[in-house]
């Protein structure tokens, strides 16, 4: 069942260049780790999917990349505004794995902090473009963090059970080297219940809509060509 | 009347939302299956949004074995958008859904972002009359130069009524690269710019012909489906807002009455054409004050 509430907007908290956007959770669930929501920025005809990054009782939390027109008005809102969400949507992180290791690129540490939330001490290794945005990383203590020119997967061991979420070519490197990982993926995506046909994905060799088969895939579901090299 | 314009809501994936209109049409069904185009595939502009998604579909022999009985299932009466590269593609696919539970086709001859068929609306329609009996809503471009000239023509072949419209051929770059955001470079453009242009599309398409129309583009609210009533829309689709909103379609029928209403309309149809009332005429709930007397 599709829900979509507006929630009143509780803060917007700087977090380096990033912006914590909390809100009040209304008749809304969480999800679970990895799940998505739409949010529907002022004055803006398309809404934008974000991974729960996470749920404080009575509250959602949202990791904003403040860097379009979209994103900008959300980091712009303030205490007492009104924000349609729409969610939770897509699938999950499988959380009961043996060796569980959270990778995360910039932004997508979001669902992470979700997952180490469940998971309790899960390690976490972490990539950012700048020392600036490495500040995000205050969301998941004790996390390794590397900037760039270091790249995550430089520092990424064999025995791991990988739960990924970040920049694309992070992703496939991640991939690559474990191949067991879960990926939450990413895609531009106009409506996230699978009316659009927007977020198409290659999945098992085929498009199909990351919204309804995602955003968490298998490895093997976006490399198998790599693997079956490998 | 309120129905979804094609390619805008998946009945099997949401069909609670589907149950809110009173029609569901289907994603434009091809003879062949289709992948659709390669990501990216939307983006959003200042004012609408772009798609290319090229017309992703399972085909016409898959859509009649897999896909139509369940969308029967959804328990919403179903229109099959049927589209094509040529007068006979349309011909088949109408014959062969002629003996399913399908209550009318909308002839998608003006997709943006797929090659057009190489012979005319005219004989599209021609050819699909040929083939059904079942109603034929022919879903016509707002860039045609002389959009009631085809919808005339397409009267004339037999078809039953209009969509109107489809998207606009529209371009979006990437401010940081200058380079198209879309796979294809260009795509359709919908939303709250497509609104004056549907609005014209519909104004001249009910002048020229009288046929029914299903009226789309950028609705998002009860005040701009009445436009299109009064502009001639004999039904109301809801597109590109039905991806912000899944439940826009309850709210908007709600506003639509409320608008209507307060105009003097006992119905919300009832309004339909009134655009083109003559000089002078008043609405219903002007008319219903006494002329004042000086």
């Amino acid at each position: 069942m599709l829900r979509r509430e507006a929630l009143s907007v509780l803060a917007v908290e700087a977090l380096g260049p990033y912006a914590l956007l909390r809100t009040g959770r209304g008749t809304l669930e969480p999800g679970e780790p990895g799940q998505f929501f739409m949010l529907s920025p002022p004055g803006r005809t398309l809404p934008r999917a974000f991974s729960l990054c996470f749920a404080p009782p009575g509250e959602l939390a949202f990791l904003v990349d403040p860097v379009g027109p979209g994103t900008r008005a959300l980091a712009g809102l303030e205490p007492g505004d009104r924000l349609p969400v729409l969610g939770p949507l897509g699938n999950a992180f499988r959380l009961d794995v043996p060796k569980p290791l959270l990778v995360g690129g910039g932004i997508g540490i979001a669902p992470l902090v979700h997952a180490a939330e469940l998971l309790g001490r899960a390690p976490a290794l972490l990539g950012f473009r700048t020392a600036e945005h490495a500040q995000a990383a205050a969301l998941l203590p004790g996390a390794e963090v590397v900037v760039e020119p270091t790249y995550v997967t430089e520092h990424l061991s064999p025995g791991w059970d990988v739960l990924a979420c970040g920049p694309e070519p992070m992703l496939h490197a991640a991939a690559r080297l474990a191949p067991g990982a879960q990926l939450a993926w990413e895609a531009p995506m106009a409506c996230g219940y699978g009316a659009c046909h927007g977020c198409a994905v290659e999945i098992r060799g085929r498009l199909r809509r990351l919204c309804l088969e995602g955003p968490v895939l298998a490895a093997a579901d976006v490399l198998p060509a790599a693997l079956e090299a490998a | 009347m309120l129905l979804n314009a094609s390619g805008c809501l998946d009945a099997l994936a949401a069909p609670e939302v589907a149950r809110l209109l009173d029609v569901f049409v289907t994603k434009t069904v091809t003879p062949l299956p289709r992948e659709g185009n390669h990501p990216v595939r939307i983006a959003e502009t200042d004012a609408g949004m772009l798609n290319t998604i090229g017309l992703a579909n399972p085909g016409i022999d898959e859509f009649v074995r897999g896909t139509l009985p369940r969308l029967l299932e959804v328990g919403v009466p179903v229109w099959v958008s049927v589209g094509g590269f040529c007068a006979r593609d349309y011909a088949e696919s109408c014959a062969r859904l002629d003996g399913e539970d399908v209550e009318a086709f909308e002839l998608n001859v003006s997709c943006p972002n797929v090659a057009s068929p190489a012979e005319a609306t005219e004989e599209i329609v021609a050819a699909a009359r040929m083939a059904t009996a079942k109603p034929l809503f022919t879903k016509l471009s707002p860039q045609l130069p002389d959009v009631a000239g085809v919808a005339r023509a397409a009267a004339r072949a037999g078809t039953d009524g209009l969509s109107l419209v489809n998207t606009l051929r529209g371009l979006a770059l990437d401010g940081r690269t200058l380079a198209p955001l879309l796979s294809t470079a260009s795509g359709g453009l919908s939303g709250p710019a497509l609104r004056p242009v549907a609005l014209a599309a519909v104004h001249a398409c009910y002048a020229a012909t009288g046929l029914p129309i299903v009226g789309m583009g950028g609705i998002e609210s009860g005040a701009h489906a009445l436009d299109l009533i009064a502009a001639g829309a004999s039904a109301c689709a809801l597109g590109t807002i039905l991806f912000r909103d899944p439940h826009a379609p309850t709210r908007v029928r709600a506003e639509l009455a409320e608008a209507a209403a307060r105009l003097g309309f006992a119905q919300p149809f009832d309004a339909r054409g009134v655009a083109h009332r003559e000089p002078g005429a008043m609405l219903p709930s002007l008319a219903k004050v006494p002329a004042k007397v000086d």
